[in-house]
């Protein structure tokens, strides 16, 4: 039997009015991928930061051990000393520097009074090499795709030496192809005898990839199993402890009108001399859901936001909301128009973090709560209240701080807002990035139930499944022209990435 | 169980539940203020809390007080205002010339110093929102700009003495009688929001603090305010500044809670780009902020120019950093989003009680500027390691 790297025993962890861990067990064997499940708010996160001394010790209960020594980190340093890297999602990266500084931040290299930059890119490339990542090590990290920066950031972590590799949601914003990246890396790692914690809402890679899976619900472990006993099935009904028939509750429904068409539209960024979205032309109509399928970077988001008005570029061609021509120079107009868009970022589009659940719930359609030309702020509370218990948001108080909100019920909170505008068009740009397959479930289910009130929903989602199973119509973009358009019926993974990759061979040395 | 969804909750909202869930920030503020008066009640053997000292206070906080509310704004959109100073001066100065030099009534030299602030509030607004020229470069500008200019139109001389008219502003009294109306008013109104706010929340089902808890607040305070309206009846009265000052800070309490632009200053402050994405109007959003400080510090130069009866060329000088100071020590975050008004009015006080104490008891002056800039970097401190 192998020994254990890591073991947390016993460990509770409250916040002002949560108690976020109680006696918590989690153990994790030497060498071994050990996933950690559990649905949004069950506590993962906070798991990870009380080991990386994010929480320093004292400010929790419980025991800690480490390769059989009890430890008591008091900060993130005296973690990553004795082995420990955490990986979140939101990567801690320095887009303006180049990938061999990045790598060594924090190491001696980069910390001598004279940086020694030819062993630095050596050392750089050394590493790339390791990993299999044809990069050149003097290219600023800013113009890597998501997916390589997170390679990068792993690889930073294994430079220090990190025995514990922890990372919280690492997919999320992944394309498919930098995931299969990753899962191969982490194999390799395995076969190296890292140890790995991966937290994942994706219960398909934890499948492939763990050896073991924890799953936590509302704060208590409710079981650890290795993967052989474990079906996805099995870890959802552990997760949310019930059965869920199925994954997509999707309901054949009336389509109307067109509600939005638009027709031979460009869309130039502002600064740079680039064509983002080149002569697109499509339509929905009231009740239809439009799945709009792509690989990362294909152009899908740009479009969006500035069909929304949300970016000053230039743009030609029509768009026509509900009958009516419109042209939208700025948020305020598209919401004005019956638009709403629900970010695929959302700290940083989608919430003011330093804001309470109910004001970030209502900032997009405030005048809704001022019904004598004041905010009034119980019709707003009670407004945030049916939202957020419609969308089954966990949170202590509704006048918690958004912050302190699992990622989760972040999300649930910027639909809350979106839904509260009433809107005829829901852009969702990938609305269940980072939600647990409950809170999925329930969020497929309000889309449906928008649509058979007659909102017309456009639904970007770069998971194949999410999209073959929610929309009716979809159509597919690549380099910011849309290459296909298939019905519910007509459509299947191969093609949708046979047109998602359609133009796109010449820059296939920029997909790794 | 570590939380509740949200039906739970309300259902055990009616269990009384002692909430000490609230801004320890505030109270922290609170604290130290009241430790501020003990010790240099202490020290000044009760001179410091005689009702002509604490009258005297109030007077002199006035015009940091004005302000701090604008700079509040300011601070919580996410820009800085350095020119506040000048500006004060500038407006004070010109209050004083049109009185002095052309004769002006006082109602037309008040109005004239506020919109000479609003316009250059305006002009600096709108490098900031509409040039994208960082405020702190705007505003650095505009503090050399605008004493220049005051220096230019006076010549470089005193302007005074001014009206009877006008020297009242900063210089008179309510009566006795007025301000303890006043008091009562004020208690009553604390009583009945809260009690009004209790009743609402509860009839929409949701979390109280226990009546204990809500109404012991308010009747500690009201037992404050009460304290304080004797102790300066027992003076020549509430002072007339000290009274424009809670107006203000009243009428901005409720702009900043009450209004879809108050909310706005917040949201921009916290994150901009999620702001703009929900249809706020950044730009006219900040150029207001900075209109309505240019409105404030017209004010505070008309209270200047009337306390010392006299406008000069120095007038304001520093005062940007007292205001910022208070506004920091009230809890108000540089980052942005997050300040209260009325932790700003505290902070200034907090601010005119060190000088003031210090100066009772003949400290030397240079003492005073090592103490508050010592206590602005530990307020700060304790703000930063509460949140961990
Ligand atoms: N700083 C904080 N202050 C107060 N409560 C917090 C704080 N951080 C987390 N919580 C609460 O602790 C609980 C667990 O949150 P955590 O982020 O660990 O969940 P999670 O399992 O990672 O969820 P997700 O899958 O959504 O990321 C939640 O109820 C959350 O609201
Ligand atoms: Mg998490």
């Amino acid at each position: 039997m192998k020994t254990y790297a890591l073991q947390m025993e016993g460990i509770t962890k409250e916040f002002p009015g949560v108690k976020a861990l109680d006696d918590v067990t989690f153990s994790v064997r030497k060498g071994e991928i050990h996933a950690l499940c559990g649905e949004n708010g069950a506590g993962k996160s906070t798991l990870m930061k009380v080991l990386s001394g994010v929480y320093p010790s004292g400010t929790y209960s419980g025991r800690i051990v480490i390769n059989g020594k009890e430890v008591h980190f008091k900060d993130i340093k005296e973690s990553q000393d004795a082995g420990v890297a955490i990986i979140y999602q939101e990567l801690a990266l320095v887009p303006e520097m180049t990938v061999a500084e990045n790598i060594f931040l924090s190491s001696d290299l980069m910390r001598k009074k004279i940086i020694d930059w030819n062993e630095l890119y050596a050392q750089a490339q050394y590493w790339l090499d390791q990993i299999g990542l044809s990069i050149d090590p003097q290219t600023k990290l800013g113009e890597l795709t998501v997916g390589k920066q997170q390679l990068i950031e792993i690889i930073k972590a294994l430079t220090k030496k990190a025995e514990i590799l922890i990372l919280d949601e690492p997919t999320a914003a992944l394309t498919e192809s930098d995931v299969e990246i990753l899962i191969s890396l982490l194999k390799d790692l395995r076969a190296k005898g890292v140890t790995c914690i991966y937290i994942s809402h994706k219960l398909g890679e934890v499948i492939t990839l763990a050896d073991s899976v924890t799953i936590l619900r509302d704060g208590q472990t409710v079981s650890t199993d290795s993967i052989e006993e474990l079906t996805e099935d099995k870890i959802v009904t552990k997760m949310v402890g019930r059965t869920l028939t199925e994954l997509f509750p999707y309901e054949k429904h009336d389509i109307g009108d067109p509600i939005l068409e638009v027709k031979n539209y460009s869309f130039h960024h502002g600064g740079i001399n680039e064509t983002v979205a080149k002569e697109v032309s499509f339509s929905l109509s009231k009740g239809e859901i439009l799945g709009v399928s792509g690989l990362m970077g294909a152009g899908r988001t740009e479009l969006f936001i500035s069909l929304f008005g949300g970016y000053p570029g230039k743009k030609s061609g029509e768009v026509i909301i509900d009958g009516k021509t419109v042209d939208i120079k700025k948020p305020s107009e598209a919401i004005q128009a019956g638009l709403a868009y629900v970010s695929e970022d959302r700290k940083r589009y989608g919430l003011v973090l330093g804001m309470e659940i109910t004001k970030n719930s209502t900032l997009a359609a405030l005048q809704k709560v001022m019904p004598k030309g004041l905010i009034d702020t119980e019709i707003e509370m009670k407004n945030a209240g049916e939202l957020t218990s419609r969308m089954n948001l966990k949170a202590h108080s509704l006048e918690a701080k958004v912050s302190q909100l699992s990622g989760g019920n972040q999300q649930k909170v910027v639909l809350s807002k979106w839904l509260f505008t009433n809107p005829k068009v829901l852009i969702l740009d990938e609305p269940t990035r980072g939600i647990d397959v409950g809170a999925k479930y329930e969020i497929y289910k309000i889309i449906n139930e928008l649509s058979q009130q007659g909102v017309g929903i456009v639904m970007i989602s770069s998971e194949l499944p999410e999209v073959l199973g929610v929309s009716d119509r979809v159509i597919v973009m690549s380099e910011g022209t849309i290459t296909g358009e298939l019905t519910r019926e007509e459509a299947t993974q191969e093609k949708i990435m046979k047109y998602a990759t359609a133009g796109r061979d010449k820059n296939e040395s920029n997909i790794i | 169980m570590s939380q509740t969804s949200f039906e739970t909750q309300t259902q055990n909202s009616n269990r009384p539940k002692l909430n000490f869930n609230f801004n320890v920030q505030s109270y922290t503020l609170i604290i130290a203020l009241v430790l501020i008066a003990l010790i240099f009640g202490i020290l000044t053997k009760g001179e410091f809390l005689s009702p002509r000292n604490l009258s005297n206070l109030f007077t002199q906080m006035s015009v940091i007080s004005v302000l701090a509310i604008g700079m509040t704004l300011v601070i919580v959109a996410g820009h800085i205002d350095l020119s506040v100073g000048s500006l004060a001066g500038l407006t004070g100065g010109i209050a004083a010339i049109l009185q002095v030099w052309f004769g002006w009534d006082t109602f037309w030299v008040v109005l004239a110093a506020i919109l000479v602030g609003a316009l250059l509030g305006f002009w600096q607004g709108w490098w900031v929102a509409y040039r994208a020229v960082p405020a702190f470069i705007v505003t650095l500008g505009g503090m050399l700009i605008f004493r220049g200019i005051l220096i230019g139109v006076s010549q470089g001389k005193t302007v005074a003495p001014l009206q009877d008219s006008f020297k009242i502003i900063a210089n008179s009294f309510l009566p006795y009688s007025v301000g303890y109306i006043i008091a009562i008013i004020g208690i009553f109104l604390l009583f009945f929001s809260t009690w009004k706010k209790r009743s609402k929340r509860n009839q929409i089902g949701l979390q109280t603090a226990s009546a204990f808890i809500d109404y012991g607040k308010v009747t500690a305070y009201s037992v404050a305010i009460f304290v304080v309206s004797f102790m300066l009846n027992l003076y020549y009265g509430f002072p007339l500044p000290m009274v424009i000052v809670l107006v203000l800070g009243g009428l901005f309490i409720f702009i900043s809670m009450k209004t879809s632009f108050g909310r706005y200053v917040y949201a921009i402050g916290g994150n901009q780009e999620a702001a703009a994405l929900s249809g706020i109007n950044i730009k006219k959003n900040t150029l207001s902020v900075f209109v309505l400080m240019g409105a404030l510090a017209g004010g505070a130069g008309v209270l200047l120019t009337s306390r010392l009866n006299a406008a000069t060329v120095s007038a304001g000088e520093m005062y940007e950093l007292d205001a910022i100071a208070a506004c920091v020590i009230g809890g108000t975050s540089l980052m942005g989003g997050k300040g209260s008004i009325v932790g700003a009015i505290i902070g200034a006080l907090i601010m005119a009680s060190i000088d003031n104490g210090m100066s009772m008891m003949n400290i030397q002056t240079f003492w005073q500027f090592i103490v508050k800039g010592l206590i602005l970097i530990f307020a700060v401190w304790i703000d930063i390691s509460s949140k961990t």
